[in-house]
């Protein structure tokens, strides 16, 4: 595995909601084509940080260099132009539109901007993309997305995200509402993200899902990092025990 | 055998899920028609399609803006009110003031364009629901309407421009040659779409498919135009509905603008999270819906060749929207197509003109409208639910 420099890295990010402090200080890096797992208790922090990560709430204090540059996002379109993707646990597809309509929502290739939309560029890249992705379970890609099976619309929920080619692609509990076999399926699609060369932020709840999928595990616990794992040499009782904060790791 | 059973059940899998299926509509159409036909042997003369044709273009064209609002998942209740606001301008301007035909027209569809832009505007700024912001607008335009015609309550429309809109008919020829125009476009559209599909690599679609659905259509339009030579011939009215419905169905299926309409449909928050106008999008479809009422309205007024207060009253909004769920438009948004319109249409003018011919009473009518509405609504929740299989 290729792991190559920082894309994203916070610099010491705060956010407090009324008197909660959801994020203090936070410092993290994620490097080109690794995986790095967030973990946390209910309530420590993951989903603000890839909000703000995104764009979708500004921090109060603190920096984000993305690509080497320090940014400011004004809204989720700026990071979307940037090159982050995020998958919410709530995927926002369009059921009654087609795999197709779906991966190109928002950005619909026109020969130009009267054009009518060029179906035959669209269907060919989409074909393009879930061939290089390996994703055998989706053979009609002019189905409508409301038919699918949840790992099908997982799956075409991270494909979409590869569309604008993001270079830093976020996954709030991409598994959780997952059968076992199509957990395998997309845990599988997670690491070839990373193979692509782009670096990987998933959150999870599952333990043995995180060891098995990701290069890094960190920490979250009230609102701050602490831990920051390599994979390879943790077990899942270091894990718990950073969650709970049974054990101090810093 | 049973392979074959297996994909003409795939097949009917992928008619239901569709977009927008012509299936359960089709088969209504084609049930009405045996009924009536089998009861009254004038039902299906070019006499009598004519004459069904000419009743229900104006609730067509109001119906096609009713599909527009559903597909975003909002609905219009002062159609029929603005339809009749908007005709009752025109014929006021033109018959009283003594404006041009033209340029009454003009002021009608722009009464109509600002009261969509003013219902759009409470929805999307307020985020007010659309049936609150246009029944307060049914009152309203209502009001309006009884004032531009205070004085005469009634205006009748003398012979001229506005009264030739629903009375002009092409020539024979001319018929078949609308016709023969029409199946050449769409057969140039399917040639167009193998030779791009194969310039792109992409598989072809299925030759048989389309030969079928071409013939098919080819068969209903020339039959159609040759019935309706044997009377009057094709009204010109009828061509323009057509004209309207097919640009404004390529506008929703093949450009951004369309996409942008169903995904707002589909899922509001997909839609917006992906940075689409939501707002505008949806403004611009209450403007395109009032317009296409006012239409409606003018057209309306020029078959019965007078307005009045009842003008668009009465169960013209709620025949719109029947129209719009019986062509197979989801109430549920994201779902159907402007052809819904227009066979939806026909749908309730088949109702309305075979119970006619059979003289029974409107109350009877107006219950056997809406039972097949309510069919209608369910089979749109029950294909809604059961395609959505998950796991
Ligand atoms: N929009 C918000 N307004 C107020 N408090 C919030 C908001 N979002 C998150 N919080 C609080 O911030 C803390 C972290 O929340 P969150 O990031 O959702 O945690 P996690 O995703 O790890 O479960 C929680 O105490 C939560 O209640
Ligand atoms: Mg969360």
């Amino acid at each position: 595995m290729s792991v190559g420099k920082t894309v994203l890295e916070l610099e010491d990010v705060n956010k407090t909601f009324g008197a909660v402090n959801a994020l203090s200080g936070i410092r993290l890096s994620v490097l080109a084509g690794e995986v790095v797992a967030l973990v946390g208790d209910n309530g420590a922090g993951k989903s603000t940080l890839v909000k703000i990560a995104a764009g979708v709430i500004p921090p109060d204090g603190g920096k984000i260099h993305f690509d080497g540059e320090v940014v400011d996002f004004r809204g989720p379109m700026d990071a979307t132009k940037a090159g982050i993707a995020v998958i919410y646990q709530d995927l926002a597809l369009c059921d009654n539109l087609s795999v197709t309509a779906n991966l190109f929502l928002g950005r619909e290739i026109q020969n130009s901007a009267v054009s009518p939309l060029n179906e035959e560029a669209m269907e060919s890249k989409v074909l393009e993309l879930l061939s290089e992705l390996n994703v055998g379970q989706i053979k009609e890609i002019d189905i409508k997305v409301g038919s699918l099976s949840g790992g099908q619309r997982q799956t075409i929920a991270i494909a979409r995200s590869l569309i604008g080619q993001p270079k830093v692609v976020l996954l709030d509990e991409p598994t959780a509402a997952l059968g076992v076999a199509q957990k395998v399926e997309v845990l599988k699609l997670i690491r070839r993200l990373a193979d692509r060369g782009i670096g990987v932020v998933v959150i999870s709840h599952n333990i043995s899902e995180v060891l098995e999928v990701s290069d890094r595990v960190v920490v979250l616990r009230l609102g701050k990092v602490v831990a920051n794992f390599e994979t390879k040499n943790i077990t899942s009782d270091d894990v718990v025990a950073a969650i709970t904060g049974s054990k101090s790791f810093s | 055998m049973s392979n074959q059973i297996q994909s003409i059940k795939v097949w009917f899998r992928n008619q239901l899920t569709a977009d927008f299926s012509v299936l359960p509509v089709g088969i209504s159409l084609l049930f009405l028609s045996i009924i009536f036909q089998s009861l009254n042997n004038r039902f299906l003369s070019g006499e009598n399609l004519a004459n069904l044709i000419s009743q229900n273009v104006p609730l067509a064209l109001i119906a096609t803006g009713s599909v527009l609002m559903l597909l975003i998942g909002e609905i219009d209740l002062s159609v029929g009110v603005v339809s009749g606001l908007c005709a009752s301008i025109v014929i006021s301007l033109n018959v009283t003031k003594g404006w041009s035909p033209l340029s009454s027209i003009a002021v009608g569809l722009i009464v109509g364009a600002l009261i969509g832009l003013s219902n759009g505007f409470f929805v999307t700024k307020f985020g007010l629901p659309s049936f609150v912001v246009t029944l307060a607008g049914l009152l309203t335009w209502q009001g309006v309407q009884f004032t531009v015609l205070h004085s005469s309550g009634t205006i009748n429309l003398p012979d001229g421009f506005i009264s030739s809109l629903m009375s002009t008919y092409l020539s024979k020829n001319m018929g078949y040659l609308f016709a023969l125009i029409a199946l050449g476009i769409y057969a140039l559209s399917i040639l167009n779409n193998f030779r791009k599909r194969k310039n792109a690599n992409l598989k072809a679609r299925s030759v048989q498919a389309s030969i079928l659905k071409f013939t098919v259509l080819a068969v209903i339009i020339l039959g159609l135009v040759r019935l309706l030579n044997a009377s009057r011939g094709v009204s010109a009215a009828m061509v323009f509905l057509l004209v309207v419905v097919t640009i404004i169905d390529y506008v929703t299926r093949r450009t951004k603008f369309g996409r942008n309409i169903f995904a707002i449909g589909g899922n509001l928050e997909a839609a917006s999270r992906v940075g689409i106008n939501v707002k505008r999008i949806k403004i611009s479809v209450f403007v395109l819906g009032a317009l296409l009422a006012s239409l409606g309205g003018i057209f309306a007024s020029s078959r019965l060749l007078a307005v009045s207060t009842q003008s668009g009253g009465s169960d013209l909004l709620l025949n719109a929207i029947a129209a719009a769920v019986i062509g197979g438009t989801s109430l549920f948004g994201g779902r159907g197509s402007v052809w819904a319109a227009i066979l939806g249409a026909l749908v309730v003018g088949f109702i309305s003109n075979g119970m006619d011919l059979m003289s029974f009473d409107s109350e009877t009518k107006l219950i056997v409208t809406g039972l097949v509405l309510l069919a209608a609504v369910s089979i749109d929740s029950v294909l809604r639910s059961k395609y959505r299989k998950r796991g």
